[in-house]
């Protein structure tokens, strides 16, 4: 804050940030949260693009690389992390761009909640809508590409565990770009680079699994990776959505 | 609360467009601010509300105990009036919209879709939210934007009893809400200097001097 505030009293329920975020802040991020998972089921909320895309991709490769069941097990741990990567990637843009195009996020800025638990409530409903019904729907699609029986358990915990990663980067991309236009795919350049390191470990983790090999190294660097986004992009998302509001 | 406002310079895009503003906020006071358009109302309002930095100066309440109403709503178009309500009331940690929903006469419209709503309706909706806010100084930025005449009463009286029970309003309009109470500051005098006559560089000047 630039500004110098003199300690002004509250009216009703004024709070001072973060000293007095009590029980009502809490309760005002559960209402956002629920809010938002309300939205997305509605119509023309979105749930369901990224679904719909991690299916036609699970549905296309088979078809495109042929029918030689070990070439698709061997690339199956990949494809599905890699599809699961980019079905996420598709709905990141409306996690911050909505609330800033109806004003929502103005008034967000200036509510008692902070602004890191706003960023913080919006990647996990994204993550509620989009990378929960992704690891659920994998090993169906794994079925789909002949993954060996021993990769599912691996499968299902590496998405579990890294979607969280991919839903607090995306929102900290999606913060970086608010108040561009059509910022799509800067959105994507600037979030690509950062979803690699999810990736590889999560897809070795599954490849492991389905070797026979200890798969928990990966696995374990992967969820670092998630602990670390989690606790640390939210305030690096508040502070560029306060930049981009100016 | 008094509001006390300090020779507060205010920057749009990094072009300062207001300086020296300085005025006081009685709590049952209301401030009407007047100008031109493009004179720097909304970004003196929005910088009051803590949106974005004062070049200088200084607000003596902070932004927690107030509560701003921009151009934009804040609606969410797939949810209902009473929904839109009940969120933003949870966000600031309250409960009741039914007075709210009372006051802006929308008993009638509360499960109806935000979208179904016409221009003068949402715009009512955006306005019920200061009221479930509970906060004592309400920044508006022309509030009475795509009102009937019946609507802009009806928001008058609610500025009277949100005035009346000790807040205080400071809001951007062209239209008389007919209220006795209200000041009005002129932006004019205010406009920052140009550069050549000697006033402040914008963020822009700096970075190419």
């Amino acid at each position: 804050m630039f500004l110098q505030r003199g300690s002004g009293r509250g009216f009703g329920c004024g709070r001072d940030g973060w000293a007095g975020f009590g029980v009502a802040g809490g309760a005002g991020m559960w209402a956002l949260l629920i809010r938002d998972l309300r939205l997305a089921v509605r119509a023309g909320g979105g749930f369901g693009l990224g679904l719909a895309f991690f299916l036609l991709v699970a549905v296309l490769v088979p078809l495109g690389v042929g029918p030689e069941g070990d070439v698709l097990g061997r690339i199956a741990p990949g494809i599905l992390w890699v599809g699961a990567l980019l079905a996420c990637l598709l709905s990141l843009d409306r996690i911050f761009a909505l609330d800033f195009e109806d004003g929502s996020l103005d008034l967000l800025a200036t509510a008692p909640i902070p602004l890191e638990g706003v960023v913080a409530v919006k990647a996990l409903a994204h993550w509620l809508v989009t990378g929960v019904p992704l690891t659920l729907a994998a090993p169906v699609l794994g079925v789909l590409l002949n993954l060996p029986a021993a990769g599912y358990g691996w499968l299902v915990l590496s998405l579990a565990l890294g979607t969280p990663a991919l839903s607090v980067i995306g929102a900290f991309g999606a913060a970086l770009v608010v108040g561009v236009k059509r910022g799509g795919l800067l959105l994507s350049l600037l979030v690509l680079p950062l979803y690699v390191p999810t990736l590889i470990f999560g897809a070795e983790a599954v490849s492991r699994g389905v070797a026979g090999q200890a798969a928990e190294v990966p696995l374990l660097l992967m969820t670092g990776i998630t602990l670390g986004a989690a606790a640390l992009l939210p305030f690096a998302a508040a502070a560029a959505i306060r930049i981009n509001l100016r | 609360m008094e509001v006390r406002v300090d020779t507060l310079a205010v920057a749009r895009g990094g072009i300062p467009v207001l300086e020296g503003v300085t005025f006081r906020l009685q709590p049952g006071r209301a401030l009407i601010l007047r100008g031109p358009n493009g004179v720097g109302k909304t970004t003196l309002l929005r910088t009051i509300a803590g949106l974005q930095p004062a070049l200088e100066g200084r607000v003596s309440v902070p932004p927690e105990s107030m509560a701003y109403a921009a151009h934009a709503d804040g609606l969410k178009a797939v949810l209902t009036v009473e929904e839109n309500l009940r969120f933003w009331a949870a966000v600031h940690g309250l409960r009741d919209v039914e007075a709210a929903l009372v006051a802006m006469d929308l008993l009638s419209l509360r499960d109806r879709r935000a979208a179904n709503l016409s221009a003068g309706q949402k715009r009512r909706l955006g306005l019920a939210r200061l009221l479930v806010t509970g906060r004592a100084v309400w920044l508006l930025d022309e509030p009475t934007v795509s009102l009937d005449v019946a609507s802009v009463a009806l928001f008058g009286a609610a500025v009277r009893a949100h005035l009346a029970g000790g807040g205080s309003a400071l809001m951007a309009t062209h239209i008389d809400l007919g209220l006795a109470e209200a000041d009005v500051l002129d932006l004019e005098p205010f406009r920052a200097r140009g550069r050549v006559a000697g006033g402040r560089m914008g963020a822009f000047d700096e970075a190419f001097q």
